[in-house]
C-alpha cells in the first residue's frame, strides 16, 4: 500500500527540497520503490539537487494535461534503481496545477510505488496545497528561527483542515524535522533548542539535520545528502528519519551535542 | 540578573521563545474566524460614528497582544461642537 508524504514548511528556504531528496533516496535505499514529486511549478529545482537536471523531457504539468503518460515523465535515478523523480514544469505558472490532474496523477502513482514524496513550494497557495491534499504523512521542515516556527504553525493548521484526510474527518500524521540545527549555539542560549520548538508546534520530532557543509557540498555534486556521503552527520539525521517514517523505533540523538568537558572546555574557543 | 550578566551577553533564544508563544496563542485563536481584538475596534469605531461626527484622524487605537490578556485602547477626541447626530 503506498503511502504518501508531504514535505513542507510555509517559508523557503528551510530545506524543503534537500530532505525530500534525502528522505527519498534513504527510503528507496531499503529497497522500497520510491518517486520524488516536484510541485513547485515555475521554480523546480528537486531535479538539480537529485542531479537529473538533464534527462528531464516532460513534466508534471504535461502529464496533468495529456501531453505524456506518466511513464515516459518519469526519471529512474542513475544510482539506485528504486528511485524515481516526477520533475514540475519549469515553464508554466501554478495556475496549470489542477486538483482533478493532481489528484488523477497521484492515483496512478499509487498504483506502482510504495512511497510518493511531494515536494511543497514555498507559500500556502495552490501549489502548496495541492502538494499536501492527498498526503498521508506530513513532513514539516522547521528552523529553529522565529519565522519558520511561526510559518510551520500556520502549515500545521492547513493541514489540519485543507487536506483531503481532515476533509474526511481523518487526520495526516504530522513530523517535524528539525533542520540547520546548530547545538553549540543552542547550548549558548543564542538558538532556539530542539524542546523549544517541540513545545511550540506540539506536534512529534522525526530528526534533527545538523547545519553542515555536507548539505552544501551534495547539491554542488546533485546528490541527495544521504547518497553524497552516507557517513556524514546530516546524511545519518535523514537515514534515522527515513527509518522512523517506514515505522521503526530509532533513539534520537541531538547532532553534535555528544561533547566531553574536553570538547566543552576546548570546543568553545573554535565556536 | 546576575553579577555575571555584566560579563555575558544576554541570550536571544528565550526571547526568541517568548514571543512565538505569545505570537501563536493569538494567531491559533484567530484562524477561521476573523480577529477578536480587531473586530471590536472596527464595531466600536461603528458605534461611535452613530452618533459622534469624528475625524479618523482624531481616533488613536492601541492594540496590544498580551500572554494572558490582550488590551484595546481607543482614544479618541471629540470636539466640543461636535454635531450630534439625531438618534
Amino acid at each position: 500500500m503506498a503511502k504518501v508524504i508531504v514535505v513542507t514548511s510555509g517559508k523557503g528556504g528551510v530545506g524543503k527540497t534537500t530532505s525530500t531528496a534525502a528522505l527519498g533516496a534513504a527510503l528507496a535505499q531499503r529497497n522500497e520503490k520510491t518517486v520524488v514529486v516536484d510541485f513547485d511549478v515555475g521554480l523546480r529545482n528537486l531535479d538539480l539537487v537529485m542531479g537529473a537536471e538533464r534527462r528531464v523531457v516532460y513534466d508534471l504539468v504535461n502529464v496533468i494535461q495529456g501531453d505524456a503518460k506518466l511513464p515516459q515523465a518519469l526519471i529512474r535515478d542513475k544510482r539506485l534503481e528504486t528511485l524515481f523523480l516526477l520533475p514540475a514544469s519549469q515553464t508554466r505558472d501554478k495556475d496549470s496545477l489542477t486538483p482533478e490532474g493532481v489528484e488523477k496523477v497521484m492515483a496512478e502513482l499509487k498504483k506502482h510505488f510504495d512511497w510518493i514524496i511531494c515536494d511543497s513550494p514555498a507559500g500556502i497557495e495552490r501549489g502548496a496545497t495541492l502538494a499536501m491534499r492527498h498526503a498521508d504523512v506530513a513532513v514539516i521542515v522547521t528552523n529553529p528561527e522565529v519565522s519558520s516556527v511561526r510559518d510551520s504553525d500556520r502549515i500545521i493548521g492547513l493541514l489540519d483542515s485543507k487536506t483531503e484526510r481532515a476533509e474526511r474527518g481523518d487526520r495526516v500524521e504530522k513530523h517535524l524535522l528539525l533542520t540547520r540545527y546548530d547545538a553549540a549555539r543552542a547550548e549558548r542560549g543564542d538558538m532556539l533548542k530542539v524542546d523549544d520548538v517541540l513545545e511550540i508546534l506540539s506536534i512529534p520530532l522525526l530528526g534533527i539535520v545538523p547545519e553542515s557543509t555536507d548539505v552544501l557540498r551534495a547539491s554542488n555534486l546533485g546528490a541527495p545528502v544521504t547518497l553524497a556521503d552516507n557517513r556524514s552527520a546530516p546524511a545519518l539525521a535523514y537515514l534515522d528519519a527515513a527509518r522512523r517514517l517506514a515505522g521503526e523505533t530509532v533513539s534520537m540523538t541531538i547532532p553534535g551535542e555528544k561533547r566531553g568537558l574536553f570538547g566543552k572546555i576546548f570546543g568553545r574557543r573554535a565556536a | 540578573m546576575s553579577i555575571f550578566s555584566f560579563f555575558t551577553k544576554q541570550t536571544s533564544a528565550p526571547t526568541a521563545r517568548e514571543r512565538l508563544q505569545v505570537l501563536l496563542a493569538h494567531e491559533r485563536a484567530s484562524v477561521g474566524h476573523s480577529d477578536l481584538v480587531a473586530q471590536l475596534r472596527e464595531e466600536i469605531l461603528a458605534v461611535i460614528a452613530k452618533h459622534v461626527q469624528v475625524d479618523r484622524d482624531k481616533v488613536n487605537v492601541k492594540m496590544d497582544r498580551g500572554e494572558q490578556v490582550s488590551t484595546l485602547e481607543v482614544d479618541i477626541e471629540i470636539p466640543i461642537d461636535a454635531s450630534v447626530r439625531a438618534a
